[in-house]
């Protein structure tokens, strides 16, 4: 293995890692910087890609893609935070309520008002 | 500037400028902003229908610039399908959205929540459809990925316009998915560049790509884009979300953004990776199998209206999954010995691609008078809306043609979708898809009959009774009929859909 493989498999690991995180961390926070750290893993992996094939030449692909998907991400997390604080609004909790897929809860919840 | 390059420019950008002007906050900027996307996005895609039918694919580099560096429009039949079938659906419900929400100048668009959602529900749709068009014309994976997470993003704030606790909990968990969907495809994108050194779709349709690292980069973003799509087992993020959004919002889920991450699914396995491998396909097409059994029966066991619908959903997308396997070389089935022709079936091509069309309008019809009924009622119950149908015939009649067309019943696009798909079947002896196909088409009946059952009850419910706008009842209703009747016209869409067909790159 060289070293550029290890960039690559790191950018894997750290991506699992939070992939682990996000199934398992019940509170919201943890699922939203999980999902950030997601990210992170990817763009490791982006920018060990170019060098993997030619390490003599920059190749601005991946660089481009690693900034778009930064704004990507902070768009995305703006959302998911905002959302996050809705959620502890109207529900009182920072946790998602766990629904069975058979019952049927409560039919009766009104439709959205308009 | 072309013709191809002028609608191309059009059904991406158009709806994306009006998202802008619908921002406004006015009541007439709302409207503005929907006529505004509604005129770009269906003038554009019919001006790529008649120039795809004619010339065939299209390409537009934007600004003159190619790739790698610049980023590629590109058109073929199956895009243009998909583009069409979401100007249709979009035009109507953002006609049906106008009355849905109420008059904005008589709410409090700042305090009150029906008056957020009035105000928000436009401009983060035309987002979303801009961002759909996009997808649909993308060539390359990383535009893909960048339209994918608009999509995500729009798409989940819609749910959450809705105010109960239940819908924005939906919403959230929406979002969690729909970001880990995205997280999974960008790295099975960043592991392609790694072994590759390109995104141009079209340019790794031609490259070589049976090494293990493009391998775990074709699972890892058809498991992104399975949860998307709410592929069985990864379902259950679907009915709580497409049953607690506001009715518009249900309508465009699940008749059409759906269908985003299924359109990159199809583009990834048979254009891209051609045909992946024989398991994965048989993997595909088993769970969705899996699927149209499992939420027909779990539509039959809900008690609200809006969750029947949205298991429906689960089902059919099913049907969509079941081409994957019929489509390959040799009729591969689950019984083995199939004799077909080599190449592509255009049979199940055709076919699949025209059920997934077909879902898109009849979905969309259904939730539209499903909106209706529970916004005469303003509960969602299946007991409440007993009766229903005696004063609102429309809205009953549309229900009763989406559901004609999703159990496959003729002259309705998906009898003709369906009638292909069991041909193949039948062709290729897979017994085991025939009966999948069949059974799920029996269960769609019977939970359509189900809800009708409900809304001819003569003992009318005793509760309120609030008036329903004619333009909602008309939008639910010609859709309806365009559903249930496209299986007449469905040569057109055939000829369009062989522009290009499975490989359109090889």
């Amino acid at each position: 293995m060289t070293s550029l493989d290890l960039y690559t498999w790191a950018g894997v690991a750290v991506f699992l890692l939070a992939l682990h995180a996000v199934v398992t961390r019940a509170h919201l926070i943890w699922k939203v910087l999980a999902i950030n750290l997601m990210g992170t893993g990817v763009f490791l992996v982006l920018l060990a890609a170019p060098a993997r094939r030619d390490p003599l030449m920059a190749d601005p692909l991946p660089q481009g893609m690693v900034l778009t998907g930064i704004v990507v991400a902070v768009a995305a997390t703006a959302l998911a935070l905002g959302m996050a604080l809705r959620v502890v609004a109207r529900t009182g909790s920072p946790f998602l309520t766990v629904e069975t897929e058979t019952a049927d809860p409560d039919p009766d919840a009104p439709e959205a008002p308009s | 500037m072309t013709g191809a390059e002028l609608w191309t420019t059009a059904v991406v950008f158009g709806p994306l400028l009006a998202s802008l002007v619908a921002l406004g906050g006015r009541a007439w900027t709302l409207r503005a902003g929907l006529a505004l996307g509604s005129a770009t996005a269906l003038a554009g895609s019919f001006g790529l229908w008649v120039e795809v039918t004619r010339e065939g694919p299209v390409r537009h580099l934007l600004g003159g610039w190619g790739a790698p560096l610049g980023i590629e429009l590109w058109a073929d039949g199956f895009s243009v399908v998909m583009l069409a079938v979401t100007a249709v659906v979009g035009a109507a419900v953002s006609l049906y959205s106008t009355s849905y929400f109420g008059d904005l100048s008589q709410l409090d668009a700042e305090k009150s929540p029906a008056g957020r959602a009035a105000r928000y529900f436009a401009p983060l749709w035309l987002l979303l459809w801009s961002a759909l068009n996009g997808i649909y014309l993308s060539a390359d994976l990383f535009n893909l990925y960048v339209t994918l997470e608009i999509l995500g993003l729009a798409a989940a704030a819609l749910v959450t316009l809705a105010v109960t606790p239940k819908a924005t909990v939906a919403g959230m968990r929406y979002l969690i998915v729909s970001l880990v969907g995205s997280m999974l495809f960008l790295l099975g994108v960043a592991l392609l560049y790694t072994e590759v050194g390109t995104l141009s779709l079209e340019e790794l349709a031609a490259a070589d790509l049976s090494g293990s690292m493009a391998t775990s980069s074709l699972a890892l973003m058809t498991v992104g884009m399975a949860a998307k799509t709410a592929l069985f087992p990864l379902h259950g993020w679907l009915p709580p979300a497409h049953a607690g959004a506001p009715a518009p919002a249900s309508a465009l889920l699940s008749a059409v953004v759906v269908k985003g991450s299924f359109f990159i699914l199809v583009r990834l396995w048979f254009a891209v990776y051609g045909g992946g491998s024989d398991g994965g396909l048989l993997l595909m097409g088993g769970l969705g199998a899996a699927a149209i059994l499992w939420g027909s029966v779990l539509a039959l066991r809900q008690r609200s209206l809006k969750r029947v619908i949205a298991y429906s959903t689960v089902a059919q997308l099913g049907y969509l999954f079941i081409m994957f396997p019929l489509l390959a070389p040799e009729g591969l089935s689950l019984a083995g010995s199939g004799e077909g022709s080599a190449g592509w079936s255009n049979d199940a091509w055709t076919g699949g691609i025209l059920l997934a069309l077909s879902h898109a309008l009849a979905k969309a019809a259904m939730f539209m008078a499903a909106g209706n009924m529970t916004y005469a009622v303003a509960k969602d119950a299946l007991r409440d809306i007993s009766g229903v149908a005696h004063r609102l015939p429309m809205s009953f009649l549309a229900f009763g043609l989406g559901g004609l067309s999703l159990a496959g019943l003729p002259p309705s696009a998906g009898f003709v979708g369906k009638w292909l798909l069991l041909r193949e079947a039948l062709a290729a002896r897979g017994w085991f898809w025939v009966a999948v196909i069949t059974a799920g088409g029996l269960l769609t009946i019977a939970y359509v009959l189900m809800v009708l059952r409900h809304a001819l009850d003569r003992e009318a419910s005793s509760g309120e009774f609030r008036p329903v706008p004619k333009r909602m009842e008309w939008a639910a209703l010609l859709l309806a009929l365009a559903a249930a009747t496209l299986g007449v016209r469905a040569t057109e869409t055939f000829q369009i859909l062989l522009q290009g067909g499975v490989q359109p790159w090889s």
